[in-house]
């Protein structure tokens, strides 16, 4: 059980690290979004799994009600995380755009030029 | 009602710890469903729930999809991102793709899809022609089909929420 909880708290925490290394290594918002946004829910689902298997396994033990809870309410934080976290990542790229961050070193951006062919302002 | 309902489960099932539920958590859980509701309601007033969802084909379908091409695609693309971070190379650009799907729920779940594997992004939809604007970490093609971004994410999402 331990060596189980530590490979998965181990691949969580890499993902989690890479998330972050990749704000200062993208250039612009919409690519900082895909490491921050991304790897940290990967490497969280990953650490939130540790939990989970921590609170299954601590239940069978002894039967006590309040690991079989940890686990569910675990459970119930991942599929809010998966939620929100895509929902998030699409609301901050959206706006980002609509108030005239551009994507640098972008080889193509239809969004730019469908707003313009509608006469929209792209700053 | 529905949402009022699934909030104030939802909240005494997080504060639900083995035992018996104490009589002011349910007030709590009472109060908070119905504010949730009340704001649901006046941001979008013609709101409704279809009950497709309760279809127990679809939620099977997409426990399936859940833990089949999903998870699948997020484990390779996270690796893929992963691989970038480390060495750097990004050929970023915004471009369009055709869903071709009706419902509005099936274009939320697949933009949540597209945005949760890593390497895409949906940064916009157009209500009109059902198109996502994807911002796409290594574009390889300027004008690709939906199955160059996310496989058969579409296929899902219409057998899901359609």
């Amino acid at each position: 059980m331990v060596a189980v909880i530590g490979i998965l708290l181990g691949i969580g925490l890499i993902f989690n690290v890479l998330g972050t290394v990749s704000l200062y290594r993208f250039p612009d918002v919409y690519t900082r979004l895909h490491g921050t946004t991304k790897c940290t829910t990967f490497g969280s689902l990953f650490t939130s799994a540790a939990v989970v298997v921590y609170g299954i396994a601590r239940y069978f033990e002894g039967f006590e009600g309040r690991f079989f809870t940890l686990s569910l309410h675990v459970t119930v934080a991942i599929l809010a995380l998966l939620i929100s976290n895509a929902t998030g990542a699409n609301a901050i790229a959206r706006a980002a755009h609509r108030s005239g961050i551009m994507p640098l070193h972008a080889v193509v951006d239809r969004l730019a030029e469908d707003e313009k062919s509608r006469g929209r302002r792209v700053s | 009602m529905v949402i009022f309902a699934a909030s104030a489960l939802m909240y005494l099932l997080l504060v639900w710890a083995g035992g018996a539920i104490e009589w002011i958590e349910i007030v709590i859980a009472v109060l908070f469903g119905g504010l949730i509701s009340i704001m649901a309601k006046r941001w979008n007033p013609n709101i409704t729930l279809r009950h497709s969802w309760l279809n127990p084909v679809r939620l099977l379908r997409f426990v399936v999809y859940l833990f089949g091409p999903f998870l699948m695609a997020l484990i390779h693309a996270n690796l893929d991102v992963a691989m970038r971070v480390i060495t750097g190379k990004i050929n970023p650009g915004i471009v369009r793709i055709p869903t071709g799907l009706a419902s509005d729920g099936a274009l939320t779940l697949l933009a949540n899809s597209i945005t949760l594997t890593p390497g895409t992004l949906t940064v916009d939809a157009d209500d009109e022609s059902r198109d996502l604007y994807i911002h796409w970490i290594n574009v390889t093609t300027e004008t690709p089909d939906a199955s160059d971004i996310c496989g058969t994410f579409p296929e899902w999402a219409r057998r899901i929420a359609e």
